[in-house]
């Protein structure tokens, strides 16, 4: 199965009921594939859109009916997607984004992989705020990370991103589908209690469109009623710390990764795509005294997985970006951290990431 | 039964003194009030302007959402729980200009929505810059001399992209505007109703309408029935200066999308 098709499918397992999408390489097979199957299934929509704006806008329209919606885009698309994306936020409507990263900046590279966005998808749109992002490296992940993106965006009433590439999402291998899928909802709006009052998680409960509660929901600064008050300093400061804390107290209970030889000296710090080569160099011991950490959810930055590495001497980032995350992981570490970047869409061979162990030994 | 959809505790409104969207909102619920819905199985969704705070006031669920994108939402809701009632407010900046490619093509999937533009020819709530249906050289912050690019004509442009009921009055025709409103909520499939109406504030003041009275006058006197002007005029005949056609633009039954289960 194509990486693209077990992400439509993950999302159908998942009870996803309602897609909205636009075309764009290399993400398309995500959306031909829902307007295939979803006809078939009672009680769920797909629609193409006029465009991502319109598609973004109308997966949170259809989340407030109680609808498990999706949408998916490449670099260009997630661009106009980011003003929604914000409302989202704001609103803390859950909805999933699946986003199979080309080159970039602009129409860049349609048909070639890249991890560009992954500082877009945490700080693309407006203002502060706090997003889960998480990567597949391979087609069964791209099934098993869609499926879990839904559960993260009931629990946390947030959208949540699925940052894929195109050499995941066009690859083929073989999968197993799980005979269930674990499926957690929303917690509800309990009577009495208004509907932008957070518990103690900080989340507030949810309650769709129809079921009586007359929610006025706006992308204002608001109170727990969801009314706006947009000239209190105190109101707006609030809101946007919980809208972050929400996400970010929870980044180690939630953090997902693989780790394989703690003990080493040289760690490889990865997600996506270049996990696999990572993972050919580290299992078949191309260069002895090397581990790896791969991370399956990027956002929020788990840090303090870096602590478990006690004889790191450098932690080296194989990234098809410019260091995004090595940037990240730099400030959380006093050990050397060395990117090894890659653009153009070639993936990095294992001789990238054996020479870059090189140059961190005879840098320390 | 008009005052149960009112959210009591919302007031008062941010509308300025003489702004015509209070009597908009008025006819509107006073038509939503007349279909029998079920308050809470009907939702409000708006975009960003004067017009848009309108569902904020209104005692149902809504969305008020990002610029021009309303309609865009609003296809999510309808689409993924037809059993919804779906009104969308917007104003002539939000919908003809950032969201006027949401509007078209809402117009040719004739989705099952009624959306009702409160037009003033301006953007109010930034303090009067020219929008798309400022009218050939009437005055705002952002067309000093004059406006010099030729406005939409929002109704026929509902008509040409498919919309099923397409209907223009004014703030001072508040008996027809309340009934081509109800007509458009239980006619299948989309629904444009314009309004044109008064912004004393931003408007009026820089265009010899200083008075809210006198914009109001002016919507009366140079409404031209557009069935009246149909059988009246002759051929290609160009309407007077200033005047406008009012009335039902189009009824029909095009193919639609989103019809509830129930219907």
């Amino acid at each position: 199965m194509q990486g693209n098709i077990a992400s439509a499918e993950g999302a159908l397992a998942a009870g996803c009921t309602f897609f909205a999408g636009y075309p764009i390489t290399p993400s398309t097979e995500v959306a031909e594939h829902m307007a295939s199957r979803m006809p078939k299934i009672k009680g769920t929509c797909f629609i193409q859109m006029e465009d991502e704006i319109a598609s973004m806008a109308a997966i949170i329209g259809a989340a407030w009916t109680g609808a498990r919606s999706m949408t998916a885009t490449s670099g260009p698309g997630f661009s106009l997607m980011m003003e929604n994306i914000g409302y989202a936020v704001m609103t803390e409507t859950p909805c999933v984004v699946v986003n199979i990263q080309r080159g970039g900046p602009s129409t860049g590279q349609p048909t070639m992989a890249a991890q560009g966005d992954m500082m877009q998808v945490r700080f693309g749109s407006h203002g502060d705020y706090s997003v889960i992002a998480l990567s597949p490296s391979s087609v069964q992940e791209c099934f098993d990370l869609t499926a879990k993106a839904f559960n993260l965006a009931d629990r946390f009433r947030s959208p949540v991103f699925l940052m894929a590439d195109e050499v995941v999402g066009h690859m083929r291998e073989k999968i197993e589908i799980p005979d269930h899928v674990e499926i957690i909802r929303p917690k509800p709006l309990v009577d009495g209690v208004l509907p932008f009052a957070p518990g103690r998680d900080k989340i507030p409960g949810f309650a769709p469109f129809g079921s009586g509660r007359h929610i006025p929901v706006t992308g204002l600064t608001h109170d727990e009623r969801g009314y706006p008050d947009t000239t209190n300093p105190a109101r707006h400061d609030a809101l946007v710390r919980r809208l972050v804390a929400k996400i970010e107290d929870a980044r180690h209970e939630i953090a997902d990764y693989t780790i394989v030889n703690e003990d080493a000296s040289y760690i490889y710090v990865c997600y996506g795509a270049p996990v696999r080569s990572v993972r050919e160099v580290v299992e078949r011991q191309k260069i002895p005294d090397t581990g790896y950490l791969q991370l399956r959810i990027v956002w929020p930055f788990p840090e303090d997985l870096l602590n478990r590495f006690h004889n790191v001497r450098a932690f080296i980032v194989p990234e098809m970006n410019l260091g995004m995350i090595a940037r990240e992981i730099e400030r959380h570490v006093k050990v050397p951290v060395l990117s090894v970047s890659k653009l153009g869409g070639d993936l990095h061979t294992p001789e990238d990431l054996v020479q870059a162990v090189r140059m961190a030994e005879e840098r320390s | 039964m008009k005052e149960d959809w009112l959210r009591d505790d919302r007031l008062p409104h941010i509308y300025c003194a003489g702004c015509g969207n209070g009597t908009v909102m008025n006819c509107v619920l006073e038509a939503v009030g007349m279909t029998g819905w079920d308050q809470n199985k009907t939702v409000f969704l708006s975009g960003i302007g004067c017009s848009s705070r309108a569902p904020g006031y209104i005692y149902a669920d809504s969305l008020h959402t990002t610029h021009g994108r309303a309609i865009a939402f609003a296809t999510g809701v309808k689409l993924a729980d037809p059993s919804l009632h779906v009104v969308v407010f917007t104003g002539d900046g939000d919908l003809a200009a950032i969201g006027g490619n949401h509007f078209i093509h809402a117009c040719r999937r004739n989705i099952d929505i009624t959306v009702v533009c409160m037009n003033n020819h301006i953007y109010g709530m930034t303090g009067g810059q020219g929008s798309p249906t400022t009218p050939l050289g009437k005055t705002s912050t952002t067309t000093p001399y004059g406006a010099e690019e030729v406005p939409f004509d929002l109704a026929e442009l509902a008509v040409a992209a498919g919309a099923n009921y397409v209907a223009r009055w004014t703030s001072f025709h508040v008996k027809q505007l309340t009934d081509a409103v109800y007509t458009g909520l239980i006619t299948p499939g989309f629904s444009l109703i314009e309004v044109r109406c008064q912004c004393p504030t931003s408007y009026g003041r820089r265009n010899k309408y200083r008075e809210p009275v006198d914009y109001v006058q002016y919507l009366k006197t140079h409404a031209i029935l557009k069935e009246k002007w149909e059988r009246t005029s002759s051929a290609g005949e160009e309407l007077p200066v200033d005047s406008f056609l009012v009335g039902e633009f189009v009824r029909r039954h095009r193919p639609i999308m989103g019809a509830s289960h129930e219907a």
